[in-house]
């Protein structure tokens, strides 16, 4: 493999990699309050379809960007009000609105355009373009760094930079201010900060919103960033690899920017099965990359990479009084 | 929070959770423009309005009893198995396997053997999922995803390239042998008289109900049933009073996987005879939510299932005759586990104000 090649893929593992990245943080802040959400995936399709079906109608993805955050919203505050206000099972609650979202998407879009459950395909100003970051060309002539810098880094939709920046961000919040503190201790003991006076119910149902937003980055990246435009079930269980990666993370954000990028590594590679040939002498099916980000999600499950222990007051609703 | 009567709590909180998953569903056909009643008759005429339309729903209710006992087997011991859709696809790489190996000479000799292997590999499927709770508590729920798009990709790669004959193009294996197609309910003595067309319902109905018995056999009047549903009531008490946590994952587990696995001889050997690639159709999941929908009691789930095999042949009827696109079903499946497996809470909250002043009539 050159050293062209690689770029190639490395630029194609951001892309990737970035809808990862942001489900994974937005599952981050949900699950590190105690709050399990299976549904990153429904909450995706949704905004993917939402941002879709609004960019190709207003010709502005900005609004767009709305819609499919506001989709998602919807999507999370009916798992908060089923998981916190009714103490539902969070798991079941999950499952039930990724099936939700997974037919109504379609239903959605095939009222709206009536061209087999996808939107109009979107261009110009519709759709996020890539931006070529300050001196790409300048330093494009550095051997190795130069085209590094240029073909790897530059030359993304602004939701793959503002993805890499939520993870400092969400590490901040969680690590440095008191919100992150208390977000944090309400996944693990929220008997504990209901002492202190602080309101369970407002913080996890903050983690929820702030999930819905993130998940509808995510999606409105998937239709209008990687792709112009939606198509039925566009996400192909990307919110499933996201929770994967955030176990594999162990709930961390740094982690699970390596994690998802990894995934996304794997999933640029099975692109280019010649590569795969070329380098390493033996052919790998394509079916087995694929289900590689599953099999490395249960050897951590399975503690082989350190064990992965969850926030223990996870999946479980908070009585306050008996 | 009043507690009610266990009539209400058996009987009208599931009704209640599908009306209004069917008053949400009616709302969403209504904002898309369609006419929720005649939706509604579309569905019921090629669902259930003849004999012929009754084959198919049958069909599609029969797997999902078996998926539907899966779940419901696991629930009671706390576990909760969303790897049925994974479970039934290796079943069906089982009855394959059988079905390919021998010429057999007659169903009755083959579809024994096939559901050995059907039984096996769901069982096998189940067990990496279940090994790893037992001894590592790496979560269940999880693992199983995991594992069913493991089996996905499994799958693919086994048709693609080990399973499909030289020069067919598409991802499938080769036809079964003559022996091992099962009577339909068309062709059976006696109730060829009701169903005069060729239908998908075949002879695994039966076998589903027989399973049906045997799993409430099981849970309710075995000992290992009870240290099933001990185990999930308290998995401290349960261990404290000497019952196995391993064996016991293993033990539910396996058997959950093996009645996932077994709903492959319905539609692998019964319906197409051959093994497609996604040939569960998504009953795994749909299992789900017939196990919520019956109340984890085998009397319940064949109910339940017969319900969603209505919905799945009602909705394929509709995108066959409306413009309402095949995924309203996921919509309607979608909105009854929310309804009745997560807003449960709720409705029982919603009932209980209904409840109180009669109770509070009854003790004075």
């Amino acid at each position: 493999m050159d050293y062209d090649t690689l770029l190639q893929i490395l630029g194609a593992s951001i892309r990737f990699g970035t809808p990862l990245l942001l489900a994974c943080l937005a599952g981050l802040y949900s699950e590190r309050a105690g709050i399990f959400d299976i549904g990153l995936e429904g909450k995706m399709l949704m905004a993917a379809m939402s941002t879709g079906a609004v960019a190709a109608i207003t010709g502005s993805v900005w609004i767009g960007l709305l819609a499919g955050i506001a989709g998602s919203l919807a999507f999370a505050l009916v798992h908060g009000m089923a998981s916190i206000t009714f103490r539902g099972n969070q798991l079941i609650s999950g499952v039930a609105l990724n099936f939700v979202a997974s037919g109504i998407t379609v239903l959605i879009a095939q009222a709206l355009f009536r061209q087999g459950g996808r939107t109009p395909p979107l261009s110009g100003e519709g759709r996020f373009n890539p931006i070529t970051l300050p001196f790409a060309e300048a330093l494009s002539s550095v051997p190795l760094f130069g085209p590094f810098y240029a073909k790897v880094l530059s030359g993304h939709v602004i939701l793959v930079y503002v993805a890499f920046l939520l993870v400092p961000l969400t590490w901040w919040v969680l690590y440095r201010t008191r919100f992150g503190l208390r977000l944090r201790a309400v996944g693990e003991n929220p008997a504990s900060v209901d002492t202190a006076g602080v309101s369970v119910v407002r913080l996890r149902f903050s983690a929820v919103i702030i999930t819905g937003v993130l998940c509808g980055l995510a999606g409105a990246y998937m239709s209008a960033g990687l792709q112009a435009g939606f198509g039925r079930e566009m996400t192909a269980g990307r919110g499933y690899i996201a929770l994967a990666a955030l176990i594999f993370a162990k709930w961390r954000p740094w982690a699970a920017l390596w994690a998802t990028m990894l995934f996304g590594f794997l999933s640029a590679l099975s692109l280019r099965p010649d590569v795969i040939s070329n380098t390493i002498g033996i052919d790998i099916p394509g079916p087995a990359l694929d289900a590689l980000p599953y099999v490395l999600t249960v050897l951590a499950l399975a503690g082989f990479v350190g064990r992965a222990i969850p926030p223990r007051a996870g999946g479980e609703p908070y009585v306050k009084e008996r | 929070m009043t507690r009610l009567p266990r009539w209400a709590d058996l009987v009208l909180v599931p009704l209640i959770s599908l009306l209004l998953a069917a008053i949400f569903s009616a709302i969403v056909l209504l904002a898309i423009g369609q006419s929720p009643m005649e939706a509604m008759k579309v569905m019921v005429e090629g669902a259930v309005g003849s004999p012929y339309a009754w084959g198919y729903t049958l069909y599609y209710a029969t797997s999902f009893i078996f998926t539907g006992l899966a779940v419901t087997v696991a629930f009671h011991g706390s576990l909760f198995n969303i790897g049925g859709e994974g479970q039934a696809q290796l079943g069906g790489l089982g009855v394959a396997l059988v079905c390919l190996s021998i010429n057999w000479p007659h169903w009755a000799l083959a579809l024994p053997a096939a559901m050995i292997g059907a039984a096996l590999f769901g069982a096998a499927w189940a067990a990496i999922p279940a090994y790893l709770q037992a001894k590592r508590g790496s979560h269940i729920v999880i693992t199983t995803i995991m594992f069913n798009y493991i089996a996905s990709a499994l799958m693919i790669y086994l048709l693609v390239n080990v399973l499909r004959p030289a020069g067919q193009m598409d991802p499938a294996s080769a036809n079964f042998p003559e022996g091992t197609a099962l009577p339909t309910l068309h062709e059976i003595p006696g109730l060829s008289l009701i169903f005069t067309k060729q239908v998908p319902a075949n002879v695994t109905f039966f076998i589903a109900l027989i399973c049906a018995y045997l799993v409430w056999v099981l849970l309710w009047r075995t000992r290992l049933g009870y240290e099933i549903r001990a185990f999930g009531k308290s998995e401290k008490a349960a261990a404290y009073a000497g019952i196995s946590p391993f064996r016991i994952i293993m033990v539910a587990m396996l058997i959950s996987g093996g009645l996932s696995g077994l709903m492959a001889i319905n539609n692998v050997m019964g319906e197409s005879g051959r093994l497609l690639q996604n040939a569960s159709e998504g009953a795994g999941f749909i299992g789900i939510a017939v196990a919520l929908m019956g109340r984890n009691h085998p009397v319940g789930v064949i109910l339940a299932a017969i319900l969603f095999g209505f919905l799945f042949q009602g909705g394929a009827e509709l995108g066959l005759w409306t413009s309402i696109p095949i995924e309203l079903r996921t919509v309607v499946q979608g909105l009854v586990i929310l309804f009745t497996g997560a807003l449960d809470q709720m409705v029982r909250m919603m009932l209980g104000l209904v409840f109180r002043p009669s109770l509070a009539k009854g003790a004075a």
